[in-house]
């Protein structure tokens, strides 16, 4: 009986292929680069690539390496990665995560990363917590008024600010 | 003694209103860090870390700054232990082995007694530790002003391999991850030649990666990815400490010295090591079961269990910043963030801090002492407190968190781009835990790596391209010695493992 949100997204022996094959890549990248800049030894010592050559190397065998033990887990391979459910669950974290990072900062209209932040935890509070609407911005607009004074006031180190922040004089 | 005489000027340093505030505040944060999820030692201390810049600036503020950061620290490493014991949630990897006696004590109704013997013993290893930093770092130090870039060479080659040696799980991870963190160190400009390396023509590329934003990334989004899994609701055990408990614990104690002793002596041995305070809180349990006369009840809620652990992981803890502040070597993640707040003040960590700065140096070991002590009377009269914010649902930690974390990753170096780095590490982050790639050995590699880098090219010019520097002097080739085996020891033990089975016996130890 398996039910959707059981349902398995990729064995555990997939995505270590996935990511071996990525750590392969990368390397090999190194490698190209450093292969480019000069991995070898000029009159004056060690060229820039030399170091990171290495690295690479030792990257792409260990890829293989991880690639070879990934191919050979028996049963242990077989489970699953991530169940449906979880991932679900943390897609709800991660693309709100995306949409409020580009929201303090993009080329059309930037808020700031107060009201960003603010909107935010009101959001999640509202939609993943099932908070009524007062107690959602009470807590957030609280949280980010805290901020505020820590950062722009007792502190002084500067965030990126909003529409709002220049209404009371914080550019 | 000329320690004692130094410690005393140390002690002046520290004991001033402001750095005693600063204790204060620092211990209790770092407690709060410990306890929220997603938020720890090594993030906790990195997102603080820009509130600091101004502060360094003004004279010895570098040494208030470092005072604020190492007892968030202390702090840190206290609240794990809460977690641990009330939730069944360690808040750091080396809390781990406190859950399995912690957590069955607060299943009894102990929780106070765990609590208590939990924080007492932790004060007791970490001032164990923090004796031996007094007296050993200083020896250290003069010991480090004759090394060479070869002799550094070896020591950060030491370093890395003691991970490969240390790592429960497969050692080509240890490894793939570590040259990771090496191969984005080394991105950006190159400092000898002035040659961009890996850059691909993008300008944001250019000053590299910085190592904070990696730490933020991997440990705080990763951990939050990783909690939200489980769903979004902890059911925790409830304490109240009072005054009869603690003093009735305390009573009972002195019962375990042994155990004390040994873990302690355990902790600071491994603790010197790179990753060290994993393996000796396992360690410290492990021989604690086997030494005490009821080891069979282990796991059943014994308080020798909760002892163990704690005394070695905070020994260890501590005494991770014995290389950090005499060689510039950190031992943990959080110790390098420690280190790259001392870079960033425009101090240089090694050997010569002794010299040009001892103000500074004995002002954070006498903190130390004063962290720790501040640090006690903080959890034990703040628990209800502190686990009453583990009661706030998730759906309010978790947003507030991520905007933490987005505001630390931005005020490193204010700027944006490294906001969307931050996000992109912590999916890595999460991949990574998943597959049991260790994270930890990738940070010190990011962190290590232009130094290392450098270490190894001067010793190159030395010896005009050939390896056999490094086995040119007794010191030199005896660090790098103790290096290949702890590298090849996963085969060694494999070796020596194979060769007793054909003995006829297999020596089972846990």
């Amino acid at each position: 009986m398996s039910q959707p949100q059981d349902r398995a997204v990729g064995s555990v022996r997939l995505w270590e292929i996935i990511v071996a094959v990525s750590f392969f890549v990368f390397g090999a990248i190194v490698v190209w680069d450093s292969r480019r800049l000069g991995a070898a030894w000029a009159s004056d010592g060690p060229q820039a690539g030399y170091f990171p050559f290495y690295i690479g190397l030792i990257i792409c065998i260990s890829a293989v390496a991880i690639l070879i033990q990934a191919l050979g887990s028996g049963a242990k391979g077989a489970n699953a990665f991530v169940a449906w459910g979880q991932l679900k669950m943390v897609l709800t974290v991660m693309i709100p995560s995306v949409i409020y990072v580009a929201l303090i900062a993009n080329p059309l209209y930037s808020l700031g990363i107060y009201e960003a932040s603010a909107i935010f935890i009101a959001l999640f509070m509202r939609f993943l917590g099932k908070y009524a609407w007062p107690t959602a911005a009470a807590v957030s607009i609280g949280v980010v008024v805290v901020f505020f004074m820590m950062f722009e006031v007792w502190f002084l180190v500067p965030l990126p600010k909003g529409p709002l922040e220049a209404l009371i004089g914080y550019r | 003694m000329q320690e004692i005489q130094n410690l005393m000027g140390g002690f002046a340093v520290a004991l001033t209103w402001f750095n005693v505030m600063l204790m204060l505040a620092g211990v209790t944060l770092g407690v709060l860090i410990g306890v929220l999820p997603g938020l720890g030692g090594a993030n906790g201390v990195a997102i603080l870390l820009p509130l600091t810049f101004s502060m360094a600036q003004s004279p010895g503020g570098a040494t208030s700054a470092i005072i604020l950061l190492s007892c968030i620290y202390w702090g840190a490493l206290f609240g794990g232990a809460i977690t641990s014991i009330l939730f069944n949630i360690p808040g750091e990897p080396w809390s781990v082995a406190t859950t399995f006696d912690g957590y069955p004590m607060a299943q009894n109704g102990q929780a106070a007694q765990a609590l208590t013997a939990a924080f007492t013993s932790s004060f007791i290893g970490a001032f164990i530790a923090v004796v031996m930093i007094t007296f050993l770092s200083p020896l250290v130090a003069r010991f480090a002003l004759q090394f060479g870039p070869p002799e550094f060479f070896s020591v950060y080659l030491l370093t890395f391999c003691a991970f490969v040696g240390m790592a429960k799980g497969s050692a080509f991870k240890t490894i793939a991850s570590m040259m990771l963190g090496f191969a984005l160190a080394a991105v950006g400009l190159d400092t000898v030649t002035g040659q961009l390396r890996l850059t691909f023509g993008y300008m944001e590329l250019l000053k590299g990666f910085d190592f904070l934003i990696a730490v933020i990334g991997l440990f705080g989004i990763g951990e939050i990815l990783l909690t939200i899994e489980e769903g979004l609701v902890f059911r925790g055990k409830s304490a109240k400490l009072n005054v009869k408990v603690v003093l009735e614990t305390w009573k009972e104690l002195p019962k375990y010295w042994k155990t004390s002793a040994r873990s302690a002596l355990v902790g600071c041995l491994m603790g010197i090591v790179p990753g060290g305070a994993t393996p000796a809180s396992f360690m410290a349990y492990g021989v604690a079961k086997r030494m005490s006369r009821d080891g069979e009840k282990f796991g059943t809620g014994k308080i020798e269990g909760v002892v163990a652990p704690e005394t070695a992981a905070h020994a260890a803890g501590t005494s991770a910043l014995l290389p950090m502040l005499t060689l510039g070597v950190p031992g943990s993640p959080t110790a390098a963030v420690l280190l790259g707040g001392l870079m960033i003040w425009g101090l240089q960590p090694g050997p010569l801090l002794f010299v040009e700065k001892p103000d500074f140096v004995w002002g954070l070991i006498a903190s130390m002492y004063l962290g720790n002590i501040a640090g006690l009377i903080v959890v034990l009269t703040c628990v209800p407190l502190f686990a009453s914010i583990l009661r706030v649902p998730f759906s309010i930690i978790a947003p507030v968190i991520l905007v933490i974390c987005a505001i630390g990753a931005f005020t490193v170096h204010t700027s944006m781009f490294d906001v969307w780095l931050m996000l992109a590490f912590g999916v890595m982050g999460y991949v990574f835990k998943k597959l049991d790639y260790p994270l930890a050995p990738m940070v010190l590699a990011l962190v290590l790596g232009d130094a290392a880098e450098n270490a190894f090219r001067q010793s190159m010019l030395i010896s005009q391209g050939t390896l056999s520097i490094f086995y040119s002097n007794a010191l030199v080739g005896g660090v790098t010695t103790i290096a290949l085996v702890l590298l090849f020891w996963p085969l060694i033990s494999k070796a020596i493992g194979i060769l007793r089975g054909k003995s006829g016996r297999v020596n089972q130890t846990e």
